[in-house]
């Protein structure tokens, strides 16, 4: 069973700017969690800084009543597609097996059951015909689904993914929020970097909007209105209200 | 063959030998890592930096060994220092920290010994291998492969994914340095064999090469280790019969290969990617 996580008061800065200014929330396991804002908001510096990826400048995040530092190897991160070098020398199975190192630890290597488990995971996402192919022979969409599949062989109970979603085809896509949602029914809490507005009604229960500091955090329902997102983006939001205009 | 029966007959030649095999071996272990990590120019520079090391070493009269090293690491601390504490891009600080250290290793030699000395350090002399240099090598030789074969694990998953490496808690930046140390371990056991100018070559060329020729990081490194062996002793072949620098010979036998590589790779080959081309569009070859 997992625990609620909690961040308070977390702010960041890129060589003296700060990017990220005094975000505080709270979630709920079993949360499938969008955090939203437009460009160059800090949505993965947030990220990055809650798995303390990057040094913040003050703020604490802890998991029930731990540090999230104690949890570390039942966390899953996804990153952005941009910052893997697809050219590097190793296979989709292969590349779905890394999942499993953070439990074997030093020394111990990957045993048939865990291969097993990786080829499971494969076949979630359904990848397992490319199995022995190159990852940089894949298209984007099936790149994050292999992605997807390492994040699920860790068996973790947080997941973390920075834009998923980003320039990937549409059966990816459903592929890829059907396993969030899975995930969540589970009990496992999932956070996604996300800036696609149109579809974040019906992706996420939960949502964190940011422009450097917090515009809100809670439900959906609560946080994607009208006028936090004219703040969140300083102009006028023509998704709501009326319908023809897109963004 | 005559220079077989001269590798039974002749101590020295088998010393040259097994440090060749061993050097060019660990080099491409090494430098498969080197490439994939695009650390390609912070090789060439340690390299270079041994040098003040070395010369350290002569005046001292103590084995090379302890200088060339502690110039390394200096050189490869030196250089993260400057890129992480300054806006200065890494390359530049490569390029501020090892021209410094080469320049300051090259007065130092001239001070303390005669240019041939210097010749045969930037250059390369393979048949001039001690049996302390051969046991240098091997105990190199051991420590370098021992670590890959245990961590190779955190090797690999910090080259492909280091953000995910830290995320699960694995030390990256001290796994950069540990990386950094081997690299200067390779290269004071490449310098009799390579020399220190041509190190690089040994380092990233059959690394290369085997970069072009499969999709797997073992078979990678294990590929670079042959080209790398084969490349060395090519070069002490060269050496022994017709009198030439090893360095330079190794360094072109290495790029004999990855020219082969670069050509005829099954997948990745200039020539084979145009054939398969032609042969799905139709297009009759002659």
């Amino acid at each position: 069973m997992t625990e609620p996580i909690t961040a308070n008061h977390i702010s960041v800065s890129y060589s003296g700017k700060q990017v990220v200014t005094d975000v505080s929330f709270a979630f709920k396991p079993g949360s499938l969690i969008g955090i939203l804002g437009p460009n160059g908001a800090g949505k993965s510096t947030l990220m990055k800084a809650m798995l303390g990826l990057i040094r913040k400048d003050c703020g604490t995040v802890q998991i029930g009543n731990d540090p999230i530092s104690r949890f570390r190897k039942t966390i899953a991160y996804v990153p952005q597609r941009s910052n893997i070098d697809w050219n590097f020398p190793i296979i989709v199975k292969d590349t779905v097996l890394l999942g499993t190192y953070p439990k074997l630890g030093l020394f111990r290597r990957p045993s048939g059951k865990d291969k097993e488990l990786a080829l499971d995971c494969l076949k979630q996402v359904g990848m397992e015909e490319f199995a022995d192919r190159q990852i940089g022979e894949l298209s984007g969409g099936q790149q994050q689904r292999v992605f997807l599949a390492r994040a699920l062989a860790q068996k973790a109970d947080y997941f973390f993914l920075d834009e998923p979603f980003v320039g990937i085809d549409v059966s990816s896509e459903e592929v890829i929020i059907s396993i969030l949602r899975q995930l969540k029914q589970e009990g496992k809490t999932v956070f996604v970097v996300h800036h696609d507005l149109s579809k974040v009604k019906s992706y996420f229960d939960d949502l964190i909007l940011m422009n450097k500091e917090l515009i809100d955090a809670g439900p959906v329902e609560q946080v994607f209105q009208e006028k936090n997102m004219a703040r969140a983006y300083n102009r006028p939001m023509a998704i709501f209200g009326d319908p023809g205009v897109q963004l | 063959m005559e220079f077989l029966s001269d590798l039974m007959n002749y101590a020295f030649l088998q010393k040259a030998f097994v440090t060749s095999v061993m050097v060019g071996i660990i080099c491409g272990v090494i430098g498969s890592f080197i490439v994939l990590r695009g650390m390609a120019l912070m090789g060439d520079a340690i390299s270079h930096a041994v040098l003040p090391g070395v010369a350290i070493s002569y005046m001292l009269s103590i084995n090379y060994f302890y200088g060339a090293v502690l110039t390394g690491v200096l050189t490869a601390f030196g250089i993260g220092a400057i890129s992480q504490n300054s806006r200065i891009k890494s390359d530049s600080a490569i390029g501020i920290v090892f021209s410094a250290f080469f320049a300051l290793g090259i007065i130092l030699i001239t001070k303390a010994k005669s240019a041939t000395d210097l010749t045969q350090i930037l250059f390369g002399n393979v048949l001039s291998v001690r049996d302390s240099d051969m046991w240098i090598t091997l105990v190199i030789g051991a420590v370098v492969i021992g670590t890959v074969v245990l961590f190779f694990k955190e090797l690999l998953i910090s080259s492909f994914d280091e953000t995910m490496a830290a995320a699960y808690g694995l030390n990256t930046r001290f796994i950069h340095y540990a990386i950094m140390f081997l690299l200067t371990l390779v290269t004071v056991a490449s310098l009799q064999t390579v020399g220190v100018i041509l190190v690089v070559s040994m380092l990233i060329t059959p690394a290369s090469a085997a970069y072009l020729l499969t999709n797997r990081l073992s078979t990678m490194v294990v590929l670079a280790s042959f080209f790398g062996a084969f490349s060395a002793v090519a070069g002490l072949y060269f050496s022994f019969l017709y009198n030439m620098p090893s360095g330079p010979v190794i360094a072109l036998a290495t790029t004999s290969i990855f020219i082969l590589a670069f050509l005829f790779a099954p997948k990745q080959g200039l020539i084979t990617k145009q054939l398969s081309a032609r042969k799905k569009s139709g297009v009759p070859t002659h």
